[in-house]
């Protein structure tokens, strides 16, 4: 036995080191039909640890000081060495971080990557989502700009509209009756916090997807399908191993992905003003509000949807629930489809109908987010909520009146 | 499990450590939880602050910061003051049925002094401040606009009593601070109790 050798037992008899790498790598075994869809759950990954990496380095320039703070994130652009490299490789990687998940997710939407037995699996992910808004939310406080203080302002009186306790809950939040000095540490100190939440989260969600098996555009169980590949008798016919043939493939996917990032980062790290708005390169001031406000491009659909409700019975707490609610439908999704297929290659037109629409509706609603608010656009954006609240709600109908194509027995290429 | 144990004491003494263990939890979790509300010094920025009006021309609007909110003083001219019943059939609660004023404020001009609006600028709907619009029919707003205010986030309005348009996100009328006049030209605005 080499040196080598003798080192790797030593360690296995202490810790199951080659045992995780061949149960989550060497011989985890994928559907061999992977498409490019699932390029999207490895550069999610990738786009955590570039905003952990590049978000530690500048909590070490940043000062979370209301009267500090908008000068620090100016002193990181102009004095600090590469600090304008590092704090766009931040604010573009909030951007892409949601891209790639809004991809991830609709890659689980088209082939019924929610379905049984990954219901779990798919409420973990929805956790991961919702954890990954508040991240960014409270991030976005941190410059401490005029979009930073009122989309703050906005977001935290969300909570103000709800009966009897609202009142107080917003106060507790903000610390303060304003958003002020004190709100901005303490977002601070939970945005530096959440992303460790995200990785133990992730780990979570990788554990039970590897406990079912990932699923295939062709939403067929490789497990329940015939046995004995190249590598293994006992292992799915239509699996191959993880590592090398599909890490060697996100690494591909991994490449292209960082040539788009930072082409974005060096030439429109502004993201022509949706990913850093152009009010947030002014100081925040209390006394006034910007002309226009909207959050930004990853929240805007949610925000139409907030919009769109107007206030009666003198509260304004049915636009509230409408928008948490638009979110809470996603976590039902693997009880509203009850198509008897999983991917949309053998479902009918009536559900690729139903998808296409609520695509569309998705991208009208983050649009008309990012617009004021004036007669006709709110009036889309009503139309556009109740087609949004359509897709859920008349899925358990459409989903099962669907004319689906038969399955075939094994993946297809 | 050893033979002859009492298993009903057993199940008593993991019940009571796990309630024992909860109660200790919440109690811990006290100070956490408190330590979020506002501190000594937040409360204290909430003391009332003055305001000299002396220097308002008609139609001009003076912000004041209290509570670290913005408080508009509005010099309402005689025929904003004129409008203002007009607008009544429009605004969804025109008469200030909703508490959003002291009771000396509960009037058709919803202020001490017909012609001085004092109102927190702090849109009842989300908590953006609106803009004070005090043109005439301008293009954006229509031409039955009379002058008030404008939310630019989710585009409620507001006429120059702080009165809200009905249909609009914003539930209710602008909030109206306690306030009381130290002299002909000066506010305090803030103070609680009955006007003077």
């Amino acid at each position: 036995m080499s040196a080598l050798q003798n080192m790797v037992g030593w360690i296995d008899d202490r810790f199951p080191m080659t045992k995780v790498w061949n149960e989550h790598l060497a011989q985890y075994y994928a559907p061999k039909n992977f498409n490019f869809w699932y390029f999207f759950g490895s550069l999610a990954m990738l786009v955590l640890v570039i905003q952990i990496l590049t978000g530690l380095w500048l909590a070490m320039m940043y000062k979370p000081d209301a009267d500090l703070a908008f000068a620090s994130v100016e002193y990181i652009m102009r004095d600090v060495n590469w600090g304008w490299l590092i704090r766009y490789m931040h604010s573009t990687g909030a951007s892409a971080f949601f891209l790639v998940i809004y991809l991830h997710m609709f890659r689980g939407l088209m082939y019924g990557s929610y379905r049984k037995p990954r219901e779990l699996l798919w409420l973990i992910g929805m956790v991961i989502y919702v954890a990954m808004m508040a991240t960014a939310f409270m991030g976005y406080l941190l410059p401490w700009g005029q979009m930073s203080l009122w989309g703050a302002a906005v977001i935290v009186n969300l909570f103000q509209a709800i009966p009897i306790v609202g009142e107080d809950l917003a106060i507790w939040i903000r610390g303060d009756y304003v958003i002020s000095d004190v709100t901005l540490n303490r977002f601070f100190a939970l945005h530096f916090l959440l992303p460790f939440v995200l990785v133990a989260l992730v780990f979570v969600h990788i554990v039970a997807l590897h406990k079912v098996g990932s699923n295939n555009p062709d939403g067929i169980e490789i497990k329940k399908g015939p046995k004995g590949n190249k590598w293994s008798d006992t292992a799915p016919a239509d699996g191959i191993p993880f590592h090398p043939y599909y890490s060697v493939k996100d690494i591909a996917g991994i490449i292209v992905f960082l040539m788009f990032f930072a082409g974005i980062i060096f030439f429109a790290p502004e993201g022509g003003g949706y990913f850093l708005e152009a009010p947030n390169f002014e100081p925040a001031n209390p006394l006034k509000t910007p002309v226009h406000i909207a959050p930004v491009w990853y929240f805007t659909p949610f925000y139409a949807i907030l919009r769109a409700v107007p206030s009666f019975a003198g509260t304004q707490v049915w636009g509230v629930i409408a928008m948490g609610g638009a979110i809470v439908v996603l976590f039902l999704l693997p009880w509203l489809d009850r198509s008897p297929v999983k991917s949309v290659r053998y479902k009918g037109g009536l559900y690729k109908g139903f998808l296409a629409m609520f695509v569309i509706v998705f991208v009208i609603l983050g649009w008309l987010g990012t617009q004021p608010a004036s007669e006709l656009y709110t009036l889309f954006a009503q139309i556009a909520t109740t087609l949004y609240f359509a897709f859920f709600f008349l899925m358990p109908w459409f989903s099962k009146a669907d004319k689906t194509k038969p399955v075939p027995e094994r993946v297809t290429k | 499990m050893s033979e002859g144990a009492d298993l009903k004491k057993r199940r008593f003494l993991t019940l009571s450590t796990a309630v024992i263990g909860a109660v200790g939890a919440g109690a811990v979790a006290v100070p956490f939880v408190m330590s979020w509300q506002p501190s000594a010094r937040a409360k204290a920025a909430g003391a009332p602050v003055e305001a000299d009006i002396s220097k308002l021309e008609e139609g001009q609007l003076l912000r004041v910061k209290w509570r670290g909110k913005p408080v508009w003083v509005v010099n309402r001219t005689k025929q904003n003051l004129e409008d203002l019943p007009t607008l009544d059939s429009k605004l969804a609660d025109p008469a200030s049925q909703v508490e959003q004023q002291p009771a000396y404020c509960k009037n058709p001009t919803r202020s001490i002094k017909p012609e001085y609006l004092i109102a927190i600028g702090i849109c009842t709907h989300l908590g953006c401040s609106p803009t004070y619009r005090p043109d005439v029919a301008p293009a954006d707003l229509g031409s039955d606009w009379l002058g008030g205010f404008f939310c630019p986030c989710h585009g409620s309005k507001f006429d120059l009593a702080g009165r809200v348009f009905a249909g609009l996100p914003a539930p209710t009328n602008l909030v109206i601070p306690p306030h009381s006049y130290l002299s002909d030209k000066v506010i305090l605005i803030g103070v609680y109790g009955g006007a003077s």
